[in-house]
């Protein structure tokens, strides 16, 4: 049950960010193709927990769900963390075999985002 | 089926001949070919046989394994007995003969296979499969071709051979039965052959892959026991089969294993070596389907092309994703002839129940072209990718640039490469006559066209890997940060460091980089430099009891307009180099110059290194090209105070690069100032003046540490206010300007109002 709650938790905060993202991303009326607009930077704080977001340029969006006990995340490691997910998920665009908007099932992406997801505690 | 039971002589006999047939020598399954051989040389018809070979479930297997071939065997005993073949009888009829079988050519094959059977049953396990499958396949590929033109379409999942009990699709099955053996211990995986696999792609392209593929590899005694006793037919049982399928057709095939039976002990031998190794008949196959989509061998196969192609193999998209990921090695989306082969080879390995590897082996890595990319760029495995054929850097650009962006950022982080990334564009022009004007002054030399040398470079690794190198050379020049020469250098570094990172992730960028980058960025920070160290010479000048002419020249910042500001920085630069070269003393004194105006501090360092010794021989060729540019006429000072400034903006654009931070904006603004201020420069009637003012001021400041890092900051700091200041007095000036012609026009219709009273007056 906790595993599941968590899930749960997680799912309804990304999908809350998500509101914030379409905000943020609303109003930007110059080109997108600035790195810097794609880091959305800290969606929302909350006591449990900071969301960070990114959206690339195809409107993909990444939303990083951070505790907000790990103080030792920095701006920086954020956006390099976005940057890999970018990668990677650029990698997994590239197959054919993959529709998008399928679940990514490749390996290659689980296992970057679970190192990076370990560097990050 | 039921048990077999097998008398002593029989189990004997059954035994070695299933070891003649085990050519593969896996004590599990007898290869196809010779069961075949040793069936027809028992004289008996192909309907026999093939009633035969279904009766022992062979077809139902797709192969023979040990349990299947004793039935078959014990099956052709009754058949040549004359009884009716029942599976029945297998265990109900006793004291039946031995099946006879005419060996001629197969009794020496069947020694030869034994005697290979027994050097190779030290073998290691797992090379068997694939030097099997390469067997298999290759005599497969005869077999099975002549069924494929017989063969109706039937649904995906069943194999064309004409058996009715085809079974579900063969890669569940094969997984099952991976499962299966993964649990079962030893045994290595026994891919299912489903020699299907290759009817399926119905494209009239010949199945390579037989059915055969009976590749267990040794299996313990245990398991062989089990294969007698039926106990795991059952789970293999379900596995679609299909080899005897092809004897109806298979007059012509008989030869051909036999034929390739030499053949297929050789490649076992070699198969030894590397499990995944394609083999040359293998490789032409594949090149002929490359051919068949994309003629062109050196091209690529676009994604959708590949993704119909591999459709039609009929496996779980999930695993064709896999086997794209490990086969697409440059990440473009598109393969190569290498690529290709690579995935063929996994589709028919992953289709002969092997297991798709985590990473791609080694034998199927495709060759990397290496475009101009140097050794020397450190980039991971994945970014290792974007190394490869130059054909394919192109595609990377188009997935790679959003990583493309993701690099800048990288690049702003690094801060230096930001001031790089932005500007370039823009400031290549003015930045380049000085930059030029800069290089023949140094005799070095070393650093050709500041532009061509940059715009020359295609934006490979090369170039970013010489930039790499160079990541490092702004660090070292921290003390020398303020010499021309070096900044440079030091300036393309920086900037070919950023680039490198950027090519980590795409190609592009590092041209537009590293073609702009030298120039432009270095000029900007220190066209901030020289404004705020003008204003801070000032401060400074105040400060230090230069003489009377200080005053002057502390009142010269605030009530100045923007002009004599420039003039001021300007007329400084022009005029250190002029004392530079007949004032040894004041070269002397420079260097106490260097904390509170950087630029200065640039010059006065190629002063005194001029004078002293220099750190830097860069910079005494700086230093006496500049002092040899201000000997000349003031024109030529002027020039001289430019290309001062150009180094001083490359001093400080070192500067701001170790400082690494983002000047992209204040760089361009700046540097119109300074063009502006050289265009002024000439109309300044007062240089003369204010510089030597200004000149002898600064020679009698106090030495400048030559580590200038903490001063690094201050400037900065005082450039930006200076630019704040300077901004605010250029509107000053022209709201002043703006008052005057008010004030003319008033005085003008005073005047006229004037004139028409006085008639009056006269009057």
């Amino acid at each position: 049950d906790n595993v599941c709650s968590g899930e749960l938790k997680f799912h309804y905060t990304v999908h809350t960010s998500l509101d914030v993202v379409e905000e943020k991303i609303s109003g930007v009326g110059k080109a997108l193709a600035d790195q810097r607009e794609l880091y959305l930077g800290l969606l929302y704080p909350t006591e449990d927990y900071k969301v960070y977001g990114y959206v690339t340029n195809s409107k993909v969006k990444f939303v990083i769900v951070v505790d907000s006990s790990n103080t030792s995340l920095r701006d920086n490691e954020i956006r390099s963390m976005f940057r890999k997910l970018h990668n990677s998920f650029t990698d997994v665009m590239c197959n054919p075999f993959y529709n998008p908007g399928d679940p990514i099932q490749s390996k290659a992406f689980d296992s970057i985002v679970s190192t990076m997801m370990v560097q990050a505690c | 089926m039921e048990s077999l039971t097998l008398s002593d002589v029989e189990q004997k006999y059954y035994s070695e001949l299933f070891l003649s047939c085990d050519v593969d020598n896996t004590k599990k399954v007898a290869s196809n070919g010779k069961v075949l051989d040793l069936f027809r040389a028992a004289q008996l018809s192909n309907e026999v046989v093939h009633q035969i070979t279904e009766l022992c479930g062979a077809t139902r297997l797709g192969h023979f394994g040990r349990s299947q071939f004793y039935i078959a065997l014990k099956l052709i005993a009754l058949a040549q007995s004359g009884l009716p073949l029942r599976v029945e009888s297998l265990n109900s009829v006793r004291d039946l003969p031995l099946p006879r079988f005419v060996m001629g050519k197969n009794e020496q094959e069947m020694r030869h296979a034994v005697m290979f059977a027994d050097t190779e049953n030290q073998g290691p396990y797992f090379p068997r499969p694939p030097g099997r499958v390469q067997a298999k396949k290759v005599s497969a590929h005869e077999m099975i071709q002549p069924c494929v033109p017989t063969v109706d379409p039937q649904p995906d999942t069943t194999s064309p051979v004409v058996s009715p009990h085809q079974s579900p699709p063969t890669s569940p099955h094969a997984w099952r039965k991976h499962k299966r053996q993964a649990s079962g211990g030893n045994v290595d995986r026994q891919p299912s052959v489903p020699g299907v696999v290759w009817p399926h792609f119905r494209e009239a392209q010949p199945g390579p892959v037989t059915g055969d593929g009976m590749w267990s590899a040794h299996s313990p005694p245990p398991v062989q026991e089990s294969w007698v006793s039926f106990t795991d037919t059952p789970p293999s049982s379900t596995l679609p089969m299909h080899p005897p399928s092809a004897q109806p057709e298979s007059t012509t095939v008989r030869t051909v294993p036999s034929a390739m039976t030499t053949n297929e002990i050789q490649r076992q031998i070699s198969g030894y070596d590397d499990p995944w190794k394609i083999t040359d008949e293998q490789r032409q196959y594949y090149i002929n389907q490359f051919k068949t989509i994309q003629a062109d061998l050196t091209g690529l196969i676009p994604g959708s092309a590949a993704k119909e192609f591999f459709t039609k193999s009929k496996l779980p998209i999930l695993e064709l994703s896999h086997i794209w990921e490990l086969s697409d090695f440059d990440k473009d989306g598109a393969l190569t002839l290498d690529e290709f082969c690579a995935a063929f080879h996994l589709v028919v390995a992953r289709k002969n129940g092997y297991d798709l590897p985590e990473k791609l082996p080694e034998s199927l890595m495709p060759k990397l072209i290496d475009l101009d990319d140097s050794a020397g760029v450190p980039e991971p495995a994945p970014e290792v990718g974007f190394s490869a054929s130059p054909v394919e850097v192109t595609p990377n650009k188009s997935p790679s640039m959003p990583s493309l962006n993701q690099n800048w950022s990288e690049l702003n982080q690094s801060n230096e490469d930001t001031a790089i990334v932005h500007p370039v564009p823009i400031r290549m022009t003015p930045s380049k006559i000085h930059m030029q004007e800069m290089e023949l002054k140094r005799t070095g030399s070393d650093h050709t066209h500041p532009t061509s040398p940059l715009m020359a470079k295609p934006p490979e690794l090369s170039d970013e890997a010489k930039l790499a190198a160079t990541i490092k050379f702004p660090g070292t020049t921290v003390g020398d940060g303020y010499s021309s020469s070096d900044s440079f250098t030091s300036d393309q570094e920086p900037i070919s460091s950023a680039v490198n990172r950027q090519r980590s992730h795409s190609g592009t960028s590092p041209e537009g980089l590293k073609v702009v980058a030298p120039p432009p960025p270095p000029p900007r920070p220190h066209a901030s430099h020289s404004r705020s160290s003008s204003l801070d010479m000032n401060r400074n000048f105040a400060a230090v009891p230069a003489g009377p002419q200080q005053p002057g020249v502390v009142a010269f910042p605030p009530a100045v307009p923007p002009r004599p500001l420039p003039t001021q920085t300007s007329v400084p630069h022009g005029h250190r180099s002029v004392e530079g070269d007949g004032l040894p003393a004041h070269t002397s004194t420079s260097p106490h110059q260097m904390p509170e105006q950087p630029n200065f501090a640039d010059f006065s360092q190629f002063q005194a290194f001029a004078v002293d010794q220099p750190a830097d021989d860069g910079e005494n060729a700086s230093d006496s090209g500049q002092a040899e540019r201000c000997a000349e006429t003031t024109g030529t000072m002027k020039t001289a105070k430019n290309d001062v400034q150009s180094e001083e903006r490359n001093a400080t654009t070192v500067n701001s690069a170790k400082v690494s931070t983002p000047l992209a904006p204040p760089p361009k603004p700046v540097r119109r100032r300074l063009k502006s201020e050289d265009e002024l420069r000439p109309d300044v009637e007062d240089l003369p003046q204010k510089s030597n003012v200004i000149a002898t001021v600064l020679a009698t400041q106090p030495s400048i540490p030559r580590s200038i890092g903490k001063d690094k900051k201050a400037i900065q700091a005082s450039i930006r206010r200076n630019k704040e200041t300077n901004t605010v007095l250029a509107r000053l000036n022209s709201e002043l300007q703006q008052q005057l012609k008010d004030l003319l026009e008033e005085r003008i219709s005073l005047e006229v109002q004037l004139e028409q009273l006085r008639p009056f007056s006269h009057l």
